[in-house]
């Protein structure tokens, strides 16, 4: 009962500790951990593929683009569009993406799996890239942020940075309930199979590949959410945004943070950007800009955690949290 | 994956590190806020350039030569004290926004100067138009800067995409070319550069057979100019700039084109290239609102004091960085430095004369340069200027411009 | 298009194939051989341009520049393998994704470092500098004739080196089966070290020949990889053979892609989405045989 009530007060405190950053950080600190919470939401997303159904997809970004674009084309030139019918579509159009694709991919596993999502998300990569859809290379503009209107009452601004940074803290709470709700309900349990041994699972009766899917078509639509609130916050959506960069970028935070875990690519995305920006940030040494040279030491640090921490952060977290505890017959 | 996992201890440990994120983030917003430190007195210039990749010699050469005016007129912008805070843009549009927002927001500069890359402007634009910011562009000539996305905060030292290639569609008449395939990396600076032609071209009497193009910044020619070859126009119009300018002026040498078809194009097909590109752009002819030799003594003596300063020659990005800063002095003039006087700053860019060594220009009413078009050819490593194409150009006309008076 | 101008862009198609073959050889013999996923691989076509352009000034020409500079790869290939590839033989795919994925970006930054971050052209030997006429007013670079032919002549001398040597098989039994190798008394380690530094220096020759027509800059390797993993899925993991098959086809088919132009129903699809093309065909050959042209079925 001790650790149920730890856990409780763990949860409240990260929870506390996250609505306090708009009192006392600055403008640039509130958006940098709405990007950081936006990131969280699209890495746990992946999280349910890669670490929960055992899909390791090089192409989720295709969908965290799509949405984005969906928004850019909906949306009228210089005014808002209504966040309530745009969003709900932005994430639809997702899934359905991921629907069709899924249903094609899922063919494959293995290496080829992998393959095949990023041969697809290179394709829509290039129908933006290439064609006069959304503005070719340069990507398009979304001016004016969605606009919160219900039949005339506005309940939030997202106009706003600290109105904004509420939104998406509730969304990316609401993300990671639903998930943890799914996966520890039947469905859940029956992927968490499906990961471990398919053969097995198909072997009882299982239709392993309507699981699948949906879970490719679930991680989608979270992807598209996730995607359609960074095209808000900057209001750029280009078609790197569905590179395979981006694909990749997402997969690092995924396995930095600790696959399976849920809250651990979400640590991930937090610690990638934050490395990212204190890496840039940092100054001159001895006649060599260190800052210009940042990608030097972020990529050292994938590379250490890569051959040091076979569960990304979380399993370092969980090793210090068992020393700490002391299991029986400790050791140092 | 093998890993079998323990749910409920794996909740445990989750919850836990929940904490620490929370944790985590608190501290970090609070940290940066307490420790930023604002250097009292001086002026924050922001100079967002892309520093690598296909384009960096372009933002050193700014840089360079922005840095130079400044020191020519006293070290200081109206009487203060300069800090300079560099950041590269990879001339990635992507992240465009994201870099101008971080320059700012965090390290809140007085003054925003970049960049090179038409799809990064953009970016840079839509954060500069949200946050009042003052503003000069020192290179890229996305139409939308100065039209639809105007503002009074918003100045260009440069061009517009199309205002260099327009002349050169009465040029290809003048030189009884009639029709003409373009070719040109297809993003925002080359579609509108090509437009710029194809407007002045078909308005002569010209014909475009085909538009090709290449995604940027791809330099790989050799299916194209197979092409071109076997649709033998009369005339082929291209933009390139950079390492791909001087890579396909290679490659249409090497394909034996040069001399079989008149290569027609804006001057950034050969300006800041011609030492690597050898014989391969020898003839070429281009137009452009600068040329190395312009014989003028304002030209000669910003030469000199370039190629003394830091051991290169330079060239139209050099000179548009210089009239940068050349139009922030007159603006800080104005206020004796006080960067809080936004709208005489802006008042008194709006009606400068720069002195430059493309010779003097003034902005035009959508804060873009109206300058005269020279024709050039390449001689050895240098663009002669061989004449005028065309006076005092204000082009585009900005119709979708409007500014708020 | 006229006959001519046909064979002409076949020409560019098999060439352009030829040189991805050389690039793509190398991640396929290392995927294949020793299991090991190398997201870095296109830094090393970068690696090796740069050599290319850095040698060739030092030493004043590109022959002698190729000749250190594969020496060069080759030790640096043994190095990276001992000091960090040999300790994911055991690790998940996804741990050897993200280690190289890190080692993109310490190469991207060395390459900075070093070299610095402009964009660079290397001078065509002299003797390669003409240009053969072909038509009127086409000429064909005999620089270009002369890296397919050098890509060639290293297909066969690979092909012998694994199907004709003790190497070779070696190699061949390593991939069947590690432990049984390395039961038999053979040291399989350096099997694997082998490979990998020839894997490496395959990329990096390839940088180096191709570096007098295409360009040498920041970021070079990126696109190589895309277009090597794409080469290395559709001919077959493990495939030299189909590693050669699926490169002449997608140089055929990004060659062509460019040029043809296709629309149906009034909708503008080549050479618009000349891009996507590739992928397709990738999309297409996985959904129809999963394990490559030339894979073996997992």
């Amino acid at each position: 009962m001790d650790k149920r009530k730890l856990a409780l007060v763990t949860l409240f405190a990260c929870l506390a500790a996250l609505a306090v950053v708009p009192f006392v950080a600055e403008k640039f600190y509130i958006q940098l951990f709405t990007k950081i919470l936006i990131m969280g939401i699209f890495a746990m997303s992946l999280d349910l593929l890669i670490g929960y159904t055992g899909l390791v997809s090089f192409g989720h970004a295709a969908y965290f683009g799509t949405a984005g674009y969906v928004l850019a084309l909906v949306s009228p030139q210089y005014q808002a569009a209504n966040l309530f019918t745009t969003l709900p579509l932005a994430m639809g159009v997702s899934a359905v993406l991921a629907l069709v694709i899924g249903a094609l991919v899922l063919r494959t596993s293995g290496i080829y799996f992998i393959m095949v999502t990023l041969a697809f998300s290179q394709m829509l990569f290039y129908l933006f890239h290439d064609t006069k859809i959304a503005g070719g290379a340069d990507g398009i503009y979304v001016y004016v942020r969605p606009a919160a209107d219900i039949l005339g009452w506005k309940p939030f601004d997202l106009e706003n940075v600290v109105h904004l940074y509420f939104v998406v803290l509730a969304l990316f709470v609401g993300v990671f309930m639903l998930l943890r709700v799914v996966l520890k309900s039947l469905f859940g349990r029956v992927i968490d199979g499906i990961r471990i041994n398919e053969h097995r699972m198909k072997s009882l009766g299982y239709p392993t590949f309507r699981y699948k899917l949906a879970c490719f078509v679930l991680a989608g639509a979270l992807a598209g959410l996730a995607g359609y609130l960074a095209a808000i916050q900057f209001g750029v959506v280009n078609p790197d945004m569905m590179a395979w960069h981006a694909s990749g970028s997402v997969m690092m935070m995924v396995i930095l943070g600790g696959m399976g875990t849920l809250v651990g690519p979400a640590l991930g995305a937090m610690v990638m950007m934050l490395l990212e920006l204190g890496f840039q940030s940092l100054p001159e040494v001895g006649g060599i800009n260190i800052g210009k040279h940042w990608q030097l030491l972020m990529g050292s640090f994938i590379v250490l955690v890569a051959l040091l921490l076979p569960y990304g952060l979380m399993g370092l977290i969980g090793l210090l949290a068992r020393r700490k505890q002391g299991d029986g017959a400790s050791h140092g | 994956m093998s890993e079998k996992r323990n749910l409920t201890a794996g909740r445990r440990k989750f919850l836990q590190d929940g904490a620490a994120l929370g944790g985590a983030a608190a501290l970090t917003g609070l940290v940066p806020s307490i420790a930023l430190a604002q250097g009292a007195g001086k002026i924050k210039v922001g100079l967002m350039l892309p520093y690598t990749g296909t384009f960096a010699q372009l933002g050193l050469g700014i840089t360079n030569a922005f840095k130079l005016a400044i020191e020519e007129n006293g070290g200081k912008l109206g009487g203060r004290d300069i800090e300079y805070v560099t950041l590269d843009d990879e001339s990635d549009p992507a992240k465009g926004a994201d870099n101008a927002n971080r320059l700012v927001n965090r390290d809140k500069v007085d003054v925003l100067v970049g960049t090179v890359h038409s799809g990064v402007q953009m970016g840079m634009v839509k954060i500069a138009k949200e946050s009042g910011v003052l503003h000069i562009i020192p290179n890229a000539g996305v139409h939308a800067a100065t039209e639809q996305l105007c503002a009074p905060n918003i100045f260009r030292t440069s061009f517009a995409n199309g205002q260099p290639a327009y002349p050169m569609g009465k040029v290809a008449i003048d030189k009884g070319i009639k029709n003409v395939v373009t070719l040109a990396w297809k993003y925002g600076a080359g579609e509108e550069s090509v437009a710029g032609f194809k407007d002045n071209f078909t308005k002569n009497g010209g014909k475009i057979v085909k538009e090709l193009w290449l995604p940027f910044p791809n330099v790989e020619f050799q299916a194209l100019l197979t092409e071109i070859a076997a649709l033998k126009p009369e005339g082929v119009y291209v933009f390139f700039a950079g390492g791909g300018a001087a890579k396909f002026l290679r490659d249409w040498q090497a394909a034996g084109l040069k001399g079989k078809i008149p290569l027609l194009g804006a001057g950034f097909l050969t300006d800041g290239v011609l030492e690597a590109v050898g014989t391969a752009a020898e003839g070429l002819e281009t137009t452009l609102h600068y040329g190395d030799g312009i014989d003028t003594p304002r030209n000669k003596a910003f030469r000199l004091a370039f190629a003394k300063a830091y051991k290169m020659q330079p060239d139209v990005y050099a000179v548009q960085g210089y009239d940068a800063a050349l139009l922030l002095v007159a603006g800080m003039k104005a206020v004796k430095g006080d960067i809080g006087k936004k709208k005489e700053i802006i008042a008194a860019m709006e009606k400068a004369e720069i002195d430059s060594p493309r010779g003097k220009w003034r902005m035009s009413a959508a804060h873009n340069p109206i300058q005269d078009i020279y024709l050039r050819r390449v001689v050895g490593t240098e663009n002669k200027v061989i004449g005028v194409a065309q006076r005092a150009l204000d082009y585009p006309p900005a119709s979708m411009c409007k500014m708020p008076r | 298009m006229d006959f001519g101008t046909f064979l002409i862009q076949l020409l560019n198609g098999v060439q352009y194939g030829l040189l991805l073959f050389l690039v793509a050889s190398g991640l396929t013999l290392v995927f294949g051989i020793m299991g090991v996923i190398n997201i870095a691989h296109g830094s090393f076509y970068m690696v090796g341009a740069y050599l290319a352009w850095s040698l060739s000034e030092r030493f004043g020409n590109l022959w002698a520049a190729i000749l250190v500079g594969v020496v060069l790869s080759v030790l640096l290939g043994m190095f990276l393998e001992w000091l960090l590839i040999k300790r994911l033989y055991a690790r998940d795919h996804l741990y050897q994704v993200l280690l190289t994925y890190g080692l993109i970006l310490v190469f991207e930054e060395l390459r900075s470092l070093v070299w610095g971050d402009d964009v660079h052209g290397v001078q065509v030997p002299a003797i390669l500098e003409g240009s053969i006429p072909l038509t009127e007013n086409l000429a064909y670079p005999v620089v270009r004739l002369w890296i397919s032919a050098v890509c060639i002549a290293l297909a066969i001398g690979m092909y012998l080196l694994i199907q004709r040597t003790r190497i070779g098989m070696m190699i061949r039994a390593g991939a069947s089966n590690r432990e049984m190798v390395q039961s038999l008394g053979f040291n399989i380690q350096l099997v694997y070290r082998i490979v990998f530094a020839l894997g490496i220096a395959l990329t990096a020759f390839a940088g180096m020949i191709a570096a007098p027509v295409s360009s040498v800059f920041p970021g070079m390797g990126n696109h190589v990889l895309i277009i090597c993993f794409v080469v290395v899925v559709i001919g077959g993991i493990g495939s030299v053979k189909g590693a050669m098959v699926a490169a002449i086809l997608i140089g055929l088919v990004d060659t062509f892609g460019k040029v043809v132009h296709v629309e149906i129903a009034g909708v503008k699809l080549l050479p618009e989405l000349a891009g996507m093309t590739v992928y397709l065909l990738m999309a297409a050959v996985l959904l129809w045989r999963p394990e490559g042209i030339f894979g073996k079925r997992l």
